[in-house]
């Protein structure tokens, strides 16, 4: 908030002055750390595949390569296409990038190579830069006619929230890794802000297709493009678009030749379409089973499990585990009704790490009573028949009565009293594990 | 003395009958917050929890006099709720509800620019000032009245320092929780502005956490305008980057808004950042001295 009754301060001038400069349409620099796509798999973004992306581009006009979905080997014989016309380039769908350097994008000629390839990459597990050792499962590719380009561009979109606007990107060095570029050549990306009540304005895609030299039927072109992917954004509340490559054919037209999308899930609600085309192979699996139970879940790779109610909460947990000597195996936050069923689910996923050695759950009862949340936890370690040591550190309302019905449990539960002693014993129990 | 809310503070809720807008607003009334009515579409002239529904937030103004709101509509109508709020002329605004799309926080920052409107959240548990109002889901019973002005991005996070303060025999002036949505209402900045002109509140605890750069920011703005003592605690110094920790703004990205950075750029900013959560309350009253 920037008009208040009160004396306005600096802080508060320098933001409105960032948000004119915004405003007016000049590159905004000064925020580019977080104007920075984040390639994230997490449970907050829903990741689209490139062919559903390609799909969508193709709805709102941008160019995109003439191109074909198999899911089976057999379906690689029906698509070899006419004589002549052989020659495609497949490319495994997986939610991660660096597919080209790992081998899951490759050209292929006849009808031979196609299904030996489609064989070769469906079932497979693909592990790129970004996928960690166990990689992706391949259930999907999409074929591509081969597009000739005399150079690449990046063009991308997102929600950027230092300047809360609608961020457009453009670089004449496409196909690199954009966060790369953004680190070492910050002044090679074009960004122009865009105020929700004014749009995307004409000079602004001037400003891109000049800065990214292009010339005569090209300004159109790019015009054309940007504001797609603006109304893409605004009317599939994506968070994220990029075009890496844009690619600049030889008769001078651009293209995409590849394509990502990622929506905000909080706005999936009206988006029942695009929320059905969830892949949940792609995601961790204790992850996704989480998300269906309302609980959040990270796996992470220590052996300290942590049960959490609140995000901050959570991490500050994790925080003092390793401050402690401990390593934790996940983020988990319950969320605010603590209840029986859920903290039974949430030990359930927990147990599902074989990493794990100890339980450590740090709960302050606000709203939800301690002698409930007590209750809770004693129900669901019944249920659960847990064989893990378990360290319990409540605090906040009735955290007495609480304590109590732990103690009174016959549960092998190691209560603490503050924080910091319950990481302490969270830790010597996975060191004594 | 407090910021944003006092014991003459006029409180409705929006969504005032439902689950959520019905028991928190029955624990504020036994908090003894001056809630004067709540608004709930169609049920304009009902009464509930003693106190009279309106139709519209412009109805319930007029008839009450209401100058805060507590909101807790479902996220699809929380943007309009925050808006309708604003349009009738109330000044604090705390939007509990969780999960509003990005976009529509876009819109509703773009509205809001110029008004003056201190918008607390969304995704929050509101701001207290204890003893006197409660304007969110937060236990009333951790916080006692004192000197130590809380601003955090978490929710049960801001409990920690409540009670540590507490226990410390400090209290609290006035907690806020701003909230853990990368969009969102009122910053660190605004909140450390307005308790550097409190005469109630003797120092302040900054409560952040990975992703954007408001840290940094309200380090900056410290250095410059900040005479009262700062303490800090920044989380997820563990969190891996790429991840999302739970709140929509909590990630690491191309190596920048991590915990190491902020607590760096908070030290030079002259803030004392402690490294374990649990030592927010031993921290400021060292830095208030036992006076």
């Amino acid at each position: 908030m920037t008009g208040r009754a009160m004396p306005i301060v600096s802080g508060v001038c320098e933001r409105v002055a960032r948000q004119l400069i915004s405003f007016a349409g000049i590159p905004v620099l000064f925020s580019l750390p977080w104007i920075i796509p984040e390639p994230s798999r997490g449970p907050i973004l829903m990741h689209l595949h490139e062919y559903q992306a390609k799909a969508i581009f193709s709805a709102y006009g941008i160019p995109v390569p003439e191109g074909q979905v198999i899911r089976d080997a057999t379906d690689a014989v029906s698509v070899a296409g006419m004589p002549g016309e052989e020659e495609w380039i497949v490319k495994a769908q997986v939610h991660a990038g660096g597919r080209g350097k790992a081998g899951g994008i490759c050209r292929v000629a006849g009808r031979e190579e196609l299904v030996s390839e489609a064989r070769r990459l469906l079932g497979m597990r693909l592990k790129t830069s970004q996928t960690g050792a166990a990689g992706l499962p391949v259930s999907t590719l999409y074929l591509e006619r081969p597009v000739p380009v005399e150079r690449e561009l990046y063009l991308g979109a997102l929600v950027d929230r230092g300047s809360e606007r609608v961020v457009l990107m453009a670089s004449a060095a496409g196909g690199m890794d954009i966060e790369e570029l953004a680190r070492e050549q910050p002044h090679a990306i074009l960004a122009e802000a865009v105020h929700p009540c004014a749009g995307l304005r004409g000079y602004q895609c001037r400003n891109i297709a000049f800065g990214l030299g292009l010339s005569g039927e090209q300004i159109a072109e790019i015009t054309r493009i940007l504001r797609s992917v603006y109304r893409l954004v605004l009317e599939k509340d994506a968070s994220l678009v990029e075009i890496n490559p844009l690619g600049v054919t030889p008769e001078g037209h651009l293209m995409a030749l590849d394509a990502k999308v990622d929506l905000d899930d909080n706005a999936l609600y009206r988006h029942k379409d695009l929320a059905s085309q969830r892949d949940v192979s792609q995601e961790d699996s204790r992850e996704s089973r989480a998300r269906e139970h309302g609980l959040n879940y990270i796996t992470l790779n220590g052996n300290i499990a942590c049960m959490v109610n609140g995000a901050g909460l959570a991490m500050a947990t994790m925080d003092l585990i390793k401050l402690h000597g401990g390593e934790p195996a996940n983020f988990l936050d319950v969320g605010g009704g603590v209840t029986a069923e859920r903290v039974a689910e949430a030990f359930k996923i927990i147990v599902s790490d074989p990493g794990v050695r100890v339980i450590l759950i740090n709960i302050f009862g606000g709203i939800v009573r301690c002698d409930l949340i007590a209750e809770g936890i004693i129900r669901a370690l019944r249920e659960v028949d847990l064989q893990l040591p378990v360290v319990v550190r409540l605090e906040g309302t009735n955290v007495m009565q609480g304590r109590d019905l732990l103690a009174q449990s016959g549960l092998e539960v190691r209560t603490a009293d503050d924080l910091a002693g319950a990481a302490q014993q969270a830790v010597m129990a996975a060191d004594s594990a | 003395m407090s910021i944003l809310i006092d014991a003459e503070t006029r409180v409705i809720c929006q969504g005032f009958t439902g689950r959520q807008g019905s028991f928190h607003s029955s624990q504020a009334l036994e908090y003894g917050t001056r809630v004067v009515g709540g608004v709930t579409p169609g049920k304009g002239g009902q009464e509930h929890l003693g106190l009279p529904v309106f139709d519209t937030v412009r109805d319930a103004v007029q008839g009450t006099g209401a100058d805060a709101s507590m909101i807790y509509v479902p996220a699809p109508f929380a943007a309009d709720a925050i808006l309708e709020a604003a349009a009738a002329g109330i000044r604090t605004i705390a939007c509990i509800t969780e999960g509003i799309p990005v976009l529509d926080m876009l819109q509703v920052k773009a509205a809001l620019q110029g008004s003056e409107v201190n918008l607390v959240g969304p995704n929050c548990p509101g701001v207290i000032t204890p003893g006197g109002c409660k304007l969110g889901i937060m236990p009333g019973a951790i916080h006692r009245p004192g000197s130590v002005g809380i601003v955090s991005r978490s929710g049960t996070l801001t409990y920690e320092a409540v009670h540590q303060t507490t226990k410390c025999g400090l209290g609290q002036s006035t907690c806020v929780g701003i909230g853990g949505d990368p969009v969102h209402g009122m910053s660190f900045i605004d909140c450390l502005s307005l308790f550097e002109e409190d005469p109630q509140t003797r120092g302040m605890i900054l409560v952040g956490e990975i992703g954007g750069n408001a840290e940094e920011e309200a380090a900056e703005y410290i250095r410059c305008c900040v005479k009262k003592p700062v303490v800090a605690y920044i989380a997820g110094i563990t969190a891996p980057a790429g991840k999302r920790m739970g709140h929509a703004g909590a990630i690491i990205s191309a190596g920048k808004g991590s915990a190491k950075g902020k607590i760096a750029v908070l030290n030079s900013g002259g803030v004392e950042v402690v490294r374990s959560p649990a030592e927010m309350g031993a921290c400021i009253q060292s830095a208030l001295g036992t006076s």
